[in-house]
């Protein structure tokens, strides 16, 4: 028993510890107010008020929340017939598919990121090859990038970038999901007049889902909050909630504005996750047992 | 071959990586019937049931339904439906949902899909469970929504793949008449694997014994269960005592068949020649036993000393060794309370048969 509450005491003391309590110092900060170079403690709501008054928050968080939309609606349509063929590949074969998906991790994000950079500038070696074939016409038509030939710092550029990165955390939890679904099912609606893709649709699909949500879920949160992509690789027109909390921090010095920037970011993330957690428990209640 | 064969397989072979898993089977199955392939496992019946239902695509040989080559035919155009083994329920439907499945697939309006789904789930009595998911259905309310949800298409022929498989049971004993009874009423043409002798006796109208791909014997239960065509089949249906011996009569109404101490004295020809080596098979329910001291008039019989006793209820089972050492498996019915002094271990007996007892085996 006492073992037990060690298990599960353990990771709830580093979460209270190095979660909550610093959360707590930076909802207090947030509505606290610099005078100077010191924080006096309020409270005042004047951060928050701002928040609301100058769109320039609002457009920010609006266009987060568009680009981490847009990533993880990108990484679902491109992981998805990924880990269904992994799952559905010969089990010989699936330990070394899964070792590639993981093996981008064996070098430093920062790296792979800055790589991005010089493969996407101008005369890089992507660049060359989007020009040659005439894709960076096409992107210009699209409004993805000001013009042919200018490929980095665009939102092209912070889309790829954050899509490469967060793939495998979309493909992981599809996988681990759709190689547990039992082939029958698949064979039961064929029997009953199921195409291979109405089967699909109807059973794969409705059966996966949690894999679907965990994997949203793990791309879509931290893209929210993604700052060194937008930093190495979006552009001026690419404003995201991450850069605007470093420019309040380091460039304006100003922290609880920064701290109620940060604070309005977890609840808006939050809520809706919370929510969405609850109602997806209860309709999978006793699902999988 | 009969003209009016509703199902016809011919020479139907099945190879998986060099190995055989159905060798050139044959058969004709007329409409109505309820078919029983029957064998232990990995004798090929799921493979020859999987090459009906499309899902295996046969390595030779043909498979017709109505006059109709289904060579081709994906699963999911063949106007048959099956049952698959513990089911396969899809989880996130209702009941209600997984009989829609198929009707769905045709794209029938609403209302009738609606109307056919609760007449199916009336059929197999689950109407106030319409409902409930799958894990919210104990095994036997599992296994009825299978049942509506592959009857609701109305297939010209039905699979059936261990249907009862997954019960335990008291609850298969329940099942298996219910289920012959819905499929004898509904009228479809069905054919079924088991490894249950006695599934496939209950619910079949003709049973083909299966081993190593190929079919030993087609015939009705108790053709198979009462005349055996080798030992593969009689040990394989029910309980048998099988004596290896020597012709040592072949007469015109008489046949006598010694194995060592046991002479067997058969009062009809059969198609042996004296001095060969036969088997003899004999049910342990078509043996009497009684007291060494009662009276015997038997034709046949052998004396023994009861080694073992197994009490069932309804039976009761004896091991009678006898002089040689061999062992003779009897099976008594109670059909009486405590009919005369009761036999128990070390009792010596006599055991007697009748003529029309014994079947003799060539093969």
């Amino acid at each position: 028993m006492t073992g037990r509450r060690a298990v599960i005491g353990v990771p709830y003391a580093w979460l209270l510890v190095f979660f909550l309590l610093p959360f707590l110092v930076v909802a207090r900060i947030s509505i606290s107010e610099m005078q100077g170079a010191t924080i006096i403690f309020g409270p005042r709501f004047d951060n928050y008020l701002l928040l609301v008054q100058d769109d320039l928050y609002l457009r920010t968080y609006l266009s987060s929340l568009k680009y981490a939309a847009v990533t993880t609606l990108l990484c679902l349509l491109i992981g998805y017939p990924f880990a269904y063929f992994m799952a559905r590949a010969r089990a010989s074969l699936q330990p070394a598919l899964l070792m590639l998906v993981m093996l981008p991790f064996w070098t430093s994000f920062l790296l792979r990121v800055y790589a991005w950079k010089s493969l996407l500038t101008e005369q890089g070696l992507l660049a060359n090859a989007i020009e040659a074939i005439g894709l960076d016409q096409t992107l210009t038509a699209l409004g993805l990038i000001p013009g042919p030939g200018q490929l980095m710092n665009t939102p092209f550029s912070l889309v790829l970038g954050m899509t490469y990165t967060y793939l495998p955390f979309m493909i992981l939890p599809l996988y681990s999901n759709l190689a547990k679904m039992d082939l029958r099912l698949l064979e039961a609606a064929a029997d009953l007049g199921a195409s291979a893709w109405t089967a699909f649709w109807r059973v794969t699909v409705p059966l996966s889902r949690a894999g679907i949500v965990a994997g949203t879920m793990l791309v879509f949160i931290p893209c929210v909050g993604e700052y060194v992509i937008p930093e190495l690789l979006g552009g001026p027109q690419t404003q995201m909630i991450g850069r605007t909390l470093w420019d309040e921090f380091f460039s304006n010095n100003d922290w609880p504005m920064a701290c109620a920037v940060a604070v309005t970011m977890v609840l808006l993330v939050i809520v809706p996750v919370a929510v969405f957690g609850r109602y997806q428990a209860e309709a999978n209640e006793g699902r999988t047992a | 071959m009969s003209a009016e064969a509703f199902l016809r397989i011919s020479n139907l072979v099945k190879d998986f990586d060099g190995h055989r898993a159905v060798d050139s089977v044959s058969i004709d199955i007329a409409q109505g019937e309820v078919f029983a392939l029957l064998g232990p496992s990995g004798c090929g019946k799921t493979t020859l049931l999987r090459m009906l239902a499309g899902f295996e695509t046969p390595t030779s040989g043909t498979i017709t339904l109505a006059g109709r080559d289904l060579a081709g035919l994906p699963p999911y155009s063949r106007p048959m439906n099956m049952m698959f083994q513990s089911y396969a329920l899809f989880p996130h439907l209702s009941a209600f949902d997984n009989v829609a499945f198929g009707l769905r697939r045709d794209r029938l309006p609403k209302a009738e899909v609606t109307a056919r789904v609760e007449a199916m789930l009336k059929l197999v009595q689950l109407g106030a469970f319409a409902k409930r998911k799958p894990h919210q259905l104990s095994g036997g309310q599992q296994q009825r929504v299978a049942l509506a949800r592959c009857l609701a298409k109305k297939p010209q022929l039905l699979l059936l793949d261990e249907p009862l498989g997954a019960l335990d049971r008291k609850l298969r004993e329940e099942t298996q008449i219910e289920l012959a009874n819905i499929v004898h009423d509904v009228g479809v043409t069905c054919v079924m694997v088991t490894h249950d002798q006695e599934e496939a006796m209950t619910m079949a109208s003709r049973i083909a014994v299966m081993s190593e791909g190929r079919f030993l014997q087609v015939g009705a239960p108790a053709e198979i269960y009462d005349t055996p065509a080798s030992r593969f089949v009689a040990d394989f249906i029910g309980n048998v005592n099988l004596m290896q011996g020597t012709v040592a009569e072949a007469g015109a109404d008489q046949t006598a068949v010694d194995c060592g101490d046991v002479r067997h004295r058969i009062g009809r020809a059969v198609a042996v020649t004296t001095g060969a080596t036969v088997t003899v098979a004999l049910r342990p329910e078509k043996i009497r036993i009684a007291h060494e001291t009662a009276a015997v008039g038997s034709v046949n019989s052998a004396r023994g000393v009861i080694k073992d006793m197994a009490y069932f209820g309804s039976f009761t089972v004896y091991h009678l060794r006898l002089d040689s050492g061999r062992v003779l498996k009897i099976s008594q019915s109670n059909s009486e309370r405590q009919a005369g002094p009761a036999l128990t271990w070390d009792d010596p007996v006599t055991a007697t048969w009748s003529d029309t007892a014994q079947v003799v085996l060539t093969q």
